[in-house]
């Protein structure tokens, strides 16, 4: 679906992604687990190529992404960013039909896409005429999602699109976001630096450090792997626990 | 009540002139537009052009007014017509706020939206249309409220070379030493002035996204 051979990226000098190699299974969701700086970002952007690798390719759909018309492959790719990236001078409805749009649809086919969007991501109709401003941080969110998934790409990229979200509300998508997948079956890339979401959302997490790519695994090996930058996410999560738990103690 | 008298007496060419003042002012700050508004998209997606775009605008607007207009007096097509030359000149005054407003706009649309279109696969010229343009765009009107501002007073001075306008009376009273005919073209150029500020400040505020 989605592979990354030998990629590495610098900019004035600095090796951002090095020797990258990872494929991305149809229907699967990646996660990208690192801290801010390890390059998750920019391997996402590499796919719809918002990046242009230094060197090395990028296949998606098995053809590589440098050789298709970029405008063409962007639109096959869904992309969901924090704070949603939503157009504040659009309503939600043109948000969200925005794509369509661009690619020729008829006015009622956009229309009713919009309304089965909203409802697929757990929203009111009423809302449509709303602008992004008059919404709250998780309904902005999930029209992000329904922007995204309007053209029904089969590819989705999601950069920390929960990232900004009070923990209930990120709770409640998080959940939402995984029944909404059962359904849609997309290959999705998400980035995130949050184990508790990557362990949650993730059918593999590729965790990277400083450019590098350390290991790619399930959830589960995940919790028990011994490697070391493995192991110290998981500590710094328990310790966390542990932490709250004591105080509740003393 | 001279001054009212005076009015009422020669409102025929009071009006006229400012006729003659709306043109100019009007044809001057339609050009600079014209120009203004596309070097500074240019400029903001081209940065490095910027300082020299900003500097050549600055150097025009620190010609002093009434020079410029004699060192276009010469210029072989522009100078057959007072008006023609005048409406140059205006339009090259007017281009500096005009350029500077829309860089300044489109460069403080938020990086993220902007991204979030190229990653949705808006072409350069949707992404300009669509997005950057329409969420400048309350600035960039600012940025023509100050050029219009500017242009009113200044189009006083185009009848230093014979193009009309309300200065005819400012000059021609200076030269009868006559207070009344010096206001009444002082006073409905000040008028104008703030009539501009106001409408424009109204049209900014109605685009201005929330």
């Amino acid at each position: 679906m989605i592979e990354f051979r030998d990629v590495s990226y610098g900019v004035n000098g600095i090796q951002v992604l090095s020797d990258l190699n990872l494929r991305v299974a149809h229907g699967e969701i990646l996660v990208l687990l690192g801290r801010s700086g390890s390059g998750k970002t920019t391997t996402l952007k590499l796919v719809n190529r918002l990046v242009t690798p230094t060197s090395g390719q990028i296949l998606v759909h098995g053809a590589r992404n440098d050789q298709v018309d970029v405008i063409r492959l962007r639109r096959g790719i869904g992309y969901v960013i924090q704070e949603a990236g939503l157009f504040p001078h659009f309503t939600v409805e043109r948000n969200i039909g925005l794509v369509p749009k661009i690619e020729g649809w008829p006015e009622e086919r956009i229309r009713a896409r919009v309304e089965e969007m909203l409802q697929l991501v757990g929203l009111g109709s009423d809302l449509a005429s709303r602008y992004p401003h008059q919404l709250s941080g998780g309904q902005r969110q999930r029209v992000g999602v329904a922007r995204a998934l309007a053209a029904d790409p089969a590819i989705l990229l999601m950069d920390e699109p929960f990232g900004a979200l009070d923990p209930l509300t990120r709770d409640e998508l998080q959940r939402e976001f995984l029944l909404l997948q059962q359904r849609v079956h997309k290959t999705v890339v998400f980035v995130t630096h949050d184990l508790r979401e990557a362990l949650r959302l993730g059918s593999r997490i590729a965790l990277m450090e400083a450019g590098k790519l350390v290991t790619v695994l399930t959830p589960n090996e995940f919790v028990k792997s011994p490697d070391p930058w493995a192991s110290a996410y998981v500590r710094a999560f328990g310790d966390g626990l542990e932490a709250a738990a004591n105080r509740g103690a003393s | 009540m001279n001054l009212l008298r005076f009015f009422v007496q020669n409102h025929t060419q009071v009006l006229e002139s400012i006729g003659e003042h709306l043109w100019l002012v009007g044809w001057s700050t339609f050009f600079a537009m014209l120009i203004g508004i596309p070097l500074g998209v240019l400029i903001a997606h081209r940065t490095q052009l910027g300082r020299p775009v900003l500097a050549t605008a600055n150097i025009i607007q620190a010609i002093p007014a009434l020079a410029l207009f004699g060192f276009l007096l010469p210029v072989p097509w522009l100078g057959d017509r007072a008006d023609r030359l005048a409406i140059l000149a205006l339009a090259l005054y007017a281009l500096l706020p005009i350029i500077r407003n829309t860089y300044a706009g489109i460069r403080g649309v938020d990086a993220a939206v902007v991204e979030a279109g190229r990653g949705m696969g808006l072409t350069e010229s949707q992404l300009l249309f669509q997005v950057e343009l329409p969420l400048a765009l309350s600035v960039i009107i600012s940025g023509v409220r100050v050029a219009v501002v500017i242009s009113v007073g200044l189009a006083t001075i185009a009848a230093a070379i014979g193009a009309g306008g309300l200065g005819e009376f400012i000059f021609r009273g200076l030269a009868m030493v006559d207070n009344r005919v010096i206001l009444a073209g002082a006073i409905p150029a000040a008028i104008l002035a703030l009539l501009a500020d106001f409408g424009m400040g109204w049209i900014e505020k109605r685009l201005r996204p929330q």
